[in-house]
C-alpha cells in the first residue's frame, strides 16, 4: 500500500535532486532549465497526492495552472538561451562572468 | 457560478487586459512615424486603469470569484502606487528606448503585462492568484530585461535573472504545497482559520520557511539577493527603472497577503526569520555599496539594504508595521525612479552614464540635475527633512514598538554607514572637475525633464506632507 507520506518523500527527492542540479552544474544552461522543470514537477507530484489524500480538488487544479505557466517558462528561457548563444558564442555557466563585483 | 458581479469587481484588471491586447495589435499595424501614438495612448490606458481602480473601491471592499479575488483598500494603495510608477517609467524612458532602437512598442506592451501581474499579485486571494500574478509579473520581467538583443550583457543579466527566479518560484511553490498539505485549502481567509486547528503544526513551519525564502528571492534581499545587481547593472536602464520600483509594490503585497492575511497565527515563527534576513540585507546591501564604481550596481546594492528597512516594519507584525512596510514601499519606488531616472536623463546612444565617475562636475554642466540628484541621494539616505528620513524613522518606530529594540539600533546603524556611498555621489557632482573629454549633457527631452524634476521635488513635497499618504496606508490595515 503505497502512503501519502511516500509520495511526499519522492516528491521531496525530486526537488532535492533539481535543486542540486542548479547549484552543482556548472557546465550548460540547458541542464539548469532541466533542473527548473523538475522542481516543478516535484511540486506537482506534492499538490496531486495531497489533494487526493485530503479529497479536495483544488490541489489538481492548481497543478493545471503550474503546468501552463511552466510551458511559458521554458519558453522564455530557451528564447533567452539562443539570444544568450547569439550573443556570447557560448552556454557554459562558468563563462558567463561579466557582470561581477 | 461566476456572475456579473465577479467580472465587474474584476473591471480594472479586465479593462487592462483587453487594452494591452489592442495596443499590441496597433503597434503591429502602426507605421514608424506614428510610433509616438503608441506611447500617449498607454498612458491614457493607465489613467483610466486608476480611475477604475478608485471607482471600484469607492463601492467599498469586495471579493470575487469565490474569494480568488479581494477588493480592499490595500489593494487599492498598491495598485494606485504601481500605475503612478508606471506611468513615471514610461515617460523616463521613451528617449532612452527611442535612441537606442529598441523595440518601441514591445517595451510599452511587456511593462503593462508586467504591471497587470502586479494588479492581481496584490489582490490574490489564495495561493493561485498569488503565483499566477507574480508569474506574469516576473515573465514580463525576464523579457523586458533581454529587451535589448544585441548586448551580451543584457542577455547575461537575463538567463541570471531567469534561472534564479525561477528557483525562487519553485521554492515558494514548494512551500505552497506544505501549506496546502497542512490546512487543505488554498483560499488565504481559509487557511488564516484552519491554522490553529491543523494537527500538522510541523509541516506548516516547514513551508512557512520555504515561502519566507521566495519572498526574500523576489525583495531581493540578503542571502536572496545574488541576481540584483546583475540583473540592474545588465539590463536596460529604461527596464532597471521598472524592476527598481513597481516589483518592490508587488513583493510587499505578496508579503502581507501570505504572511498577514494567510498565517499571522505563526508570527512567533516567522518574525525571527525577517529579523535575520533584515540585518544581513541592511549589512551585505551597505557594506558592498560602498566599494562600487557603477552607479547602477551602488543603487541595486542600496536596494538590498532598503529592503532591509522594509522587512524590519514586515518583522513588526502589527497593524502600524504594515502600514509602515507599505508606506516604505511606495517611498522607496519614488526614489528609485528619481535616482535611475539621472542616469536615463544623462545617458544618450553610446555613453550610458552608469559609472558613478561619469556624474564627475556635473554642478558645472547642469547644476538643476545635479540638485535633483543631490535631493534623490539625501532622501535615499535617509537626512531630514526628506521623504526618506520619515520612512525610515516610521519603520524604525515599528521595530521599537515591536520589541525589538536591538533590531532598530542595527538599522539605525547602517542608516550612517549608509550616508557614505550616498554622499560620495554628491561629493563627485559638486566638487570634481569634468573630464577632458567629457560629453555630459544633460536630456533636451521635454516630458523628460519636467516628469524628473517633478519626481525629484515629491520627495521634498511628501517630507513635509507625508502625514496623509500614511493615515491612508494605516486605514488599510486598522478599518477592517
Amino acid at each position: 500500500m503505497i502512503s501519502l507520506a511516500h509520495y511526499i518523500v519522492f516528491g521531496t527527492v525530486l526537488f532535492c535532486i533539481s535543486v542540486a542540479g542548479i547549484f552543482i552544474n556548472r557546465k550548460n544552461v540547458i541542464v539548469l532549465l532541466m533542473a527548473i522543470e523538475l522542481m516543478l514537477l516535484a511540486v506537482n507530484t506534492n499538490f496531486i497526492a495531497f489533494s487526493r489524500f485530503i479529497g479536495d480538488p483544488a490541489g489538481q487544479v492548481f497543478v493545471f495552472f503550474i503546468m501552463t505557466v511552466a510551458a511559458a517558462e521554458s519558453a522564455i528561457g530557451l528564447a533567452i538561451l539562443t539570444l544568450l548563444f547569439r550573443n556570447r558564442r557560448t552556454i557554459n555557466v562558468a563563462e558567463l562572468d561579466d557582470l561581477r563585483g | 457560478m461566476p456572475n456579473l458581479n465577479d467580472i465587474l469587481t474584476l473591471l480594472p484588471e479586465a479593462y487592462l487586459t483587453g487594452a494591452i491586447c489592442v495596443l499590441l495589435l496597433l503597434d503591429a499595424f502602426i507605421s514608424e512615424r506614428q510610433r509616438a501614438a503608441v506611447h500617449w495612448l498607454t498612458l491614457l490606458v493607465l489613467g483610466i486603469t486608476a480611475l477604475l481602480v478608485i471607482s471600484g473601491q469607492m463601492q467599498g471592499t469586495a471579493s470575487a470569484f469565490g474569494g480568488m479575488y479581494l477588493r480592499d483598500p490595500l489593494a487599492e494603495i498598491l495598485k494606485l502606487a504601481a500605475i503612478a510608477v508606471t506611468a513615471i517609467v514610461f515617460l523616463l524612458a521613451r528617449p532612452y528606448i527611442e535612441d537606442r532602437r529598441i523595440a518601441f512598442g514591445e517595451f510599452h506592451t511587456l511593462t503593462l503585462f508586467a504591471l497587470l501581474g502586479v494588479m492581481l499579485l496584490v489582490s490574490a486571494g489564495s495561493l493561485i492568484m498569488i503565483y499566477l500574478g507574480l508569474e506574469l509579473l516576473t515573465l514580463s520581467s525576464y523579457a523586458l530585461v533581454a529587451l535589448n538583443r544585441d548586448s551580451p550583457l543584457s542577455s547575461e543579466a537575463a538567463i541570471k535573472y531567469f534561472v534564479l527566479g525561477a528557483l525562487s518560484s519553485g521554492l515558494l511553490l514548494y512551500g505552497m504545497s506544505m501549506i496546502y498539505g497542512a490546512t487543505g485549502t488554498l483560499d488565504l481567509n481559509v487557511i488564516r482559520m484552519m491554522v490553529p486547528m491543523t494537527p500538522h503544526h510541523g509541516l506548516l513551519v516547514f513551508g512557512l520557511v520555504f515561502l519566507i525564502v521566495g519572498i526574500a528571492f523576489k525583495f531581493g534581499a540578503a542571502p536572496f539577493h545574488m541576481w540584483l545587481p546583475d540583473v540592474y547593472e545588465g539590463s536596460p536602464t529604461a527596464v532597471t527603472v521598472f524592476i527598481g520600483s513597481a516589483p518592490k509594490l508587488a513583493a510587499v503585497g505578496m508579503a502581507l497577503r501570505l504572511l498577514d492575511m494567510g498565517l499571522p497565527e505563526l508570527l512567533r515563527d516567522w518574525q525571527p526569520m525577517l529579523a535575520v534576513l533584515a540585518v544581513l540585507s541592511l549589512a551585505i546591501g551597505s557594506l558592498l555599496a560602498i566599494v562600487q564604481t557603477s552607479l547602477k550596481r551602488m543603487l541595486a546594492y542600496s536596494t538590498i539594504a532598503h529592503m532591509g528597512y522594509l522587512f524590519l516594519g514586515l518583522a513588526a507584525g502589527t497593524a502600524f508595521g504594515n502600514a509602515v512596510a507599505v508606506f516604505y514601499a511606495i517611498a522607496y519606488a519614488l526614489m528609485a525612479t528619481a535616482a535611475f531616472g539621472i542616469i536615463l536623463a544623462l545617458s544618450r546612444a553610446g555613453f550610458e552614464a552608469d559609472q558613478i565617475d561619469d556624474l564627475k562636475g556635473l554642478n558645472q554642466r547642469s547644476p538643476w540635475f545635479a540638485g535633483l540628484m543631490a535631493i534623490t541621494m539625501f532622501s535615499l539616505a535617509g537626512v531630514p527633512p526628506l521623504f526618506g528620513f520619515f520612512a525610515k524613522l516610521l519603520v524604525l518606530q515599528a521595530a521599537i514598538s515591536a520589541g525589538m529594540l536591538w533590531l532598530a539600533l542595527v538599522g539605525a546603524v547602517f542608516a550612517i554607514i549608509g550616508l557614505y556611498y550616498y554622499l560620495r555621489v554628491v561629493k563627485v557632482m559638486y566638487f570634481d572637475k569634468p573630464a577632458a573629454d567629457s560629453v555630459l549633457a544633460a536630456s533636451r527631452n521635454l516630458p523628460l525633464r519636467w516628469v524628473l524634476s517633478l519626481n525629484a521635488l515629491a520627495l521634498l513635497v511628501l517630507g513635509v506632507l507625508w502625514g496623509p499618504l500614511f493615515d491612508w496606508c494605516l486605514r488599510a490595515f486598522t478599518a477592517a
